[in-house]
């Protein structure tokens, strides 16, 4: 048996709780509070008791999909990447950079932000770029 | 926020506003009745009567659309009772001449007219808040939600700065966020006018400093498409294709009538998330990506607190982060630049071209738990609040506000003003919170909130389901009579897509931050049967 306690950062809203997701053998089976953490100083809320809850949920999406004949079919990663990329770079040569909008992700980290960001102006060429902050 | 938990101990007045805390922000409420317990008295101004209010020690309701002009009031009975700091107004602020005249107008028993707030009560408010040492104001959506949302928060600062509460431990306009990275998102530059730390894509000095960093040689200089634009732009074709990373505006977004046409009007829709939502089945492809849980990475709370996400397990069920995802597009494009391995090699970047984070390392979140930026170099130990000894422009300006009614309001057609809002066991649009059982059995499904006046009006007695119209659609759900709205107002929250709000709600933009006026839209209620 393996067991390992991984500090984090809740998802569930701004206030950035920190908790522990408890690990064993390879599996998130539970969360603890993190005594020490300036924010939440031991607490949480009932989201943040049960943030492991949705990670093994049976709805998770198992492969990329691809729509094919008006119908969302199962592809390979290869194939879904392929496909962007073509699409994207097909779209942008034919009706401009400014054809194309990205939205970033007030759920995503700092990190894939950075990045969703600078491939929309560095790559497709365009500053259409934004997100749900206003929501 | 301009100030951080630590400090705000300190606070002898919170000012709460247009913030259901206890629901949306469960830990910072249990902070702020610890302070209460402590002696600090809380303020909370709103118009529904939340467990907040229930606590505070006064509460004053507004009627939904009129807080322009409670500020004035406020502001209006600190000047006529010499409550202002004028210290702080002469040394470190500009534009007060025209704010004087402004406020001027705002009696308090005008500001009852137009607020239904009570005369002496504000006046009760303006003593309280002006009078103490240490003062802080705290507010959510129920501030920026209006088409006069940018305004309302100039009124927040307006009246921090007429009484010197701002730039000092347990002070300030702090903002509570709703989604746990918005800020960070904000922060990196997930914008459509500026690159991260808020450096405009429309000067050319930023932009040089990009194109050399990124390797390009020329960075589009135009302000680009906000998201309501963008919906605009799919269904008159400007637009043809939208790749849409974990976000689900096809139930988050106003009039989502209007949005689901747009997406669906897309010749190419990317969608990358955790589970097939709403906005994902509408996708030509959708790319499954990583839980937090299933990767590393940084968080910024509302506190501008930078702190470590870390990995926990491998990405489950084959999908990839959404680092992996775009490095793989970029990369496959032909795009330089995007050979990136781990988050650490990312936020090294972010390090060189971001000055607020400019000292923000992994090496040191390992060492310190956590840096409140602005934090520009490796030695710097983060700044927990701003504005200390001068703002960000220097002088801090004022700004001179007449009250504005909301974009629609009520009228005998649709006689009721809906609020929409958010509730403690769910999230946002509900695709992770939903699937979680302990919160799901909490509250199920969509229950919409009307004063028992109204409903014994309507007729609601023992029938629980109502039909919601607005001028931009319908939806029936179960109502519950509760004294927690004031007659003439329902209350809905959003995250349901069998009864979902934001068909109902006001598309109107603010003109500058283009928030939706998701607090206040005219509706028809009747009972569904
Ligand atoms: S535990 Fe609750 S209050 Fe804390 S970050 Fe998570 S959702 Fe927010």
């Amino acid at each position: 048996m393996e067991y390992k306690n991984v500090l984090t950062t809740c998802p569930f809203c701004g206030t950035g709780c920190g908790f522990f997701l408890q690990v064993l053998d390879g599996k998130i089976v539970g969360v603890l509070p993190d005594k020490k953490h300036p924010v939440s100083q031991g607490s949480l809320c009932v989201k943040g008791w049960n943030a492991h809850g949705f990670i093994y949920h049976e709805d998770r999406l198992k492969s990329p999909l691809i729509r094919r004949n008006g119908k969302l079919v199962e592809a390979s990663w290869d194939e879904a990447i392929e496909l962007v990329a073509t699409r994207l770079g097909e779209i942008k040569a034919k009706h401009g950079p400014d054809s194309i909008a990205l939205l970033a992700s007030a759920k995503a980290t700092n990190e894939e932000n950075y990045l969703f960001q600078k491939f929309g102006r560095a790559v497709i060429g365009t500053n259409n770029i934004d997100h749900c902050a206003r929501l | 926020m301009t100030n951080s938990f630590p400090d705000l101990e300190e606070a002898q007045v919170i000012l709460i506003t247009g913030s259901n805390t206890t629901e949306q922000h469960p830990i910072i409420a249990t902070r702020l009745i610890k302070l209460q317990d402590k002696g600090a008295k809380i303020i909370v101004i709103d118009p529904r009567y939340t467990q907040i209010a229930q606590i505070a020690d006064i509460y004053l309701r507004q009627k939904p659309g009129t807080d322009l002009a409670w500020f004035n009031g406020l502001m209006h009975v600190i000047l006529r009772d010499n409550l202002a700091n004028q210290d702080f107004i002469k040394e470190r602020t500009e534009g007060f001449e025209e704010l004087k005249a402004k406020v001027a107008d705002y009696t308090p028993e005008r500001v009852e007219e137009i607020t239904g707030i009570p005369a002496e009560k504000l006046v009760e408010v303006a003593h309280l808040y002006a009078k103490a040492e240490r003062s802080a104001i705290f507010y959510c959506m129920g501030i920026t939600q209006h088409t006069t949302g940018v305004q309302h928060v100039w009124q927040c600062a307006n009246l921090a700065m007429l009484t010197g509460h701002i730039g000092r431990p347990g002070t300030g306009v702090n903002p509570l966020r709703g989604q746990n990275n918005v800020q960070g998102a904000c922060d990196m530059g997930g914008l459509p006018n500026v690159f991260p730390a808020y450096q405009p894509v429309t000067k050319d000095d930023a932009r040089e400093k990009f194109q050399q960093a990124w390797g390009v040689e020329k960075l589009p200089a135009e302000v680009g498409m906000t998201i309501m634009e963008m919906m605009h732009g799919l269904e008159n074709g400007k637009v043809k294709a939208m790749w849409v990373m974990g976000e689900n505006p096809s139930l988050s977004d106003p009039d989502i009538n209007h949005v689901n046409k747009a997406l669906q009007a897309a010749e190419f829709l990317i969608v990358q998330d955790v589970f097939l939502s709403e906005t994902a089945q509408l996708a030509h492809v959708v790319l499954p990506a990583a839980s937090y849980a299933e990767k590393d990475g940084t968080f910024s709370n509302t506190e501008r607190r930078v702190q470590r996400v870390r990995k926990a397990i491998e990405p489950l069920y084959g999908s990839k982060s959404d680092m992996e995802i775009i490095c793989l597009v970029a990369r496959k494009m032909g795009a330089r630049g995007f050979d990136f391995e781990t988050p650490q090699q990312v936020m090294a970047e972010i390090n060189q071209l971001t000055p607020s984070y400019g000292g923000i390392t992994y090496e040191r979140l390992e060492e310190l738990g956590a840096l409140i930026w602005p934090c520009p170099n490796g030695e710097h130990p983060g700044t927990p609040f701003l504005h200390k000894d001068k703002f960000a422009r220097g002088l801090g300006l004022f700004h001179a506000i007449d009250h504005q009614p909301p974009a629609e309001e009520p009228d005998e057609e649709y006689p009721f003003i809906l609020t929409t809002g958010r509730i403690m066991f769910h999230y946002h649009t509900g695709t992770m919170t939903r699937r979680i059982e302990k919160l799901d059995r909490e509250v199920p499904t969509c229950v919409i909130e009307i004063n028992p006046a109204d409903a014994s009006r309507i007729g609601l007695n023992g029938k629980n389901k109502v039909r919601l119209q607005s001028r931009r659609g319908e939806l029936i759900a179960e109502a519950k009579t509760t004294e927690r709205v004031d007659p003439g107002v329902v209350f809905m929250p959003f995250h349901f897509v069998e009864a979902a709000a934001n068909i109902l709600t006001n598309p109107a933009l603010d003109p500058v931050a283009k928030i939706p006026e998701y607090k206040v839209c005219a509706v028809r209620v009747e009972l569904a049967e």
